[in-house]
Formats: structure tokens, C-alpha cells, sequence
């Protein structure tokens, strides 16, 4: 099990943002493959009088502009983390700014908490995505848990 | 809404190439979700279902209940127990915890063969006039 001075350590590290530019048609996949009926995630005319920019994303659409910003925190040799033993454990977003399409998104990641219990290591990782004019679009807490504790 | 009802019931039956379109959609292509030969070579029934596909069933629930605008959906917390798997129906329920002042907090779930695939779902919605 890790020092906790050491877990600190952890808990500052940061990587490099992943930047997405949102299409439409990315959109209407998304919005078909998790179901959605409604018509403001495919039709532009419907999205714009309701106030839309342009053809909105589905809240959860931002896992397909966020993720990558993951997965060089994830694959972080200093957090030693063992993809076969990986699992996601829990999820949590918080959204500001909608999202449509034309969009530029940025999203950085960093470590939030690393620690131990009952055997299994926790590793929770925020990240913060904004858009082009910089306004925060939604904010990740991402739980993975290794079954096996941190640094044994 | 208030306190204590119930929020709308979502029932998808995901078929059986779902978890090849959501993987093609989200960009998740972990083998366990699209090759049922490898999940039953490490220990799964097959193929299984994406976590952040149920998570966004939960959103659909979330937003519906909340009259239909995607602005509504203010926050979501889940986790991620069992197993989903394709070819079975996914039931997401859930109440109204609290409610006030053009706001709400509901508590969801989401269930397969009466096993949760998502479980302490908590969304905090604005809620309709």
C-alpha cells in the first residue's frame, strides 16, 4: 500500500488536454445508438427554436468528447494502474454550458484521489472540459477501481 | 414533481449488435463488449453491455422526467454493479428524493432480470413548472 505523502503526490498530477471538435452526424450516432427519440439531438430547425445554437448533444454525449483525455491518465506508469484488473467503478458528471454541434472542446484531465479499501485500489480522476469561448461545458469524476491495492 | 412519486419507468431491450453501435458511437471498443467469444473465455456470459451506455439510459430516464430538455440534467452520479448483457430487457425506475424551488434530486437505478447494472443513480434536475 502507498504512502499517503505519496498519494498526495499522485493526486496533483495533470496530463495534457484532448481536444474534440463536436459534428453533427457524431451526434445523431450517438443519439441513436443510446436511444433517444427526441428531436432536438437530429434536427437542426427543432434545436435552433429551442434556444440552440446549432443541433444539441445529449448530456451523455460527453463521454465521447472527454474519454480520450483519460486514457493517458489511465495508462500513467507512475500510477502503475493494471488494465486487466481494471474496472469502472462509478461515474459522475455536472454539466454547464450545453453542447452543439461546431463545437471545439477541450478537455484536461488530473488525478483526484488515490487510495485503498478493503483490498482494492480506487483511482478517481476529474476532468474538466470547455468549450471554445472557454466556458466550462461539463465537469467528470471518474471512479476506477483495481482489484488490488495501490502500489502492492 | 414531488417528493416521494415516482419517476417515469424507461424500457430498452438492447438487441443483440447494440454494444457494436455504442461502441461505434462512443469510441469504447474494449473487446468485452463486442466479442462474446473472448467475454466467455474470461469468465462473462458473453459480450456486455457498456457501464456509460446504462449510465445514459438513467440520463434518458432523468431528462424525460424532468419535461424533455437536456438542460434540465444539472448532474449525474452513478455506479456500476453487475453485468448487462444484450438480448434482455433493461428497466430504469426511480423516486423523487427531493423537490423545490424549480429543482430536484431523484434517486434511479437501473435493473436486468431483476439484477442492477446501475445502481445510487442521483440526478439532480431542474424540474418543470
Amino acid at each position: 500500500m502507498i504512502a499517503t505523502e505519496a498519494a498526495a503526490g499522485l493526486a496533483a498530477r495533470s496530463y495534457p488536454p484532448f481536444a474534440y471538435e463536436v459534428g453533427s452526424e457524431k451526434i445523431r450516432e450517438y443519439a441513436r445508438a443510446v436511444g433517444e427519440e427526441s428531436p432536438l439531438y437530429f434536427d437542426r430547425e427543432s434545436a435552433r427554436a429551442a434556444g440552440f445554437r446549432d443541433l444539441v448533444a445529449p448530456p451523455m454525449f460527453c463521454v465521447v468528447y472527454s474519454t480520450g483525455a483519460l486514457r493517458p491518465a489511465i495508462a500513467d506508469p507512475e500510477l502503475g494502474i493494471d488494465l486487466a484488473l481494471m474496472v469502472h467503478g462509478g461515474q459522475e458528471f455536472a454539466w454547464s454550458e450545453p453542447v452543439c454541434a461546431g463545437d471545439a472542446i477541450s478537455t484536461t484531465a488530473r488525478v483526484a484521489e488515490v487510495y485503498e479499501k478493503a483490498g482494492l485500489g480506487f483511482y478517481v480522476f476529474e476532468s474538466v472540459s470547455e468549450n471554445q469561448e472557454g466556458r466550462e461545458v461539463v465537469r467528470g469524476a471518474w471512479t476506477n477501481i483495481v482489484r488490488r491495492a495501490p502500489g502492492s | 414533481m414531488r417528493a416521494g412519486e415516482a419517476v417515469p419507468e424507461l424500457r430498452v431491450t438492447p438487441d443483440r449488435y447494440l454494444p457494436h453501435r455504442y461502441a461505434g458511437a462512443s469510441g469504447d471498443f474494449n473487446p468485452i463488449h463486442i466479442d462474446a467469444e473472448l467475454g466467455r473465455a474470461v469468465g462473462l456470459p458473453g459480450n456486455i453491455l457498456h457501464g456509460l451506455y446504462g449510465m445514459a439510459l438513467v440520463a434518458r430516464a432523468s431528462v424525460s422526467a424532468a419535461g424533455g430538455d437536456p438542460r434540465a440534467l444539472r448532474r449525474l452520479s452513478v455506479q456500476f454493479r453487475g453485468m448487462g448483457v444484450p438480448e434482455a430487457e433493461i428497466v430504469v425506475s426511480g423516486t423523487v428524493r427531493e423537490a423545490g424551488e424549480g429543482r430536484a434530486v431523484l434517486e434511479l437505478e437501473a435493473d436486468q432480470a431483476g439484477t442492477p447494472i446501475i445502481r445510487r443513480g442521483e440526478a439532480e434536475v431542474a424540474s418543470p413548472r
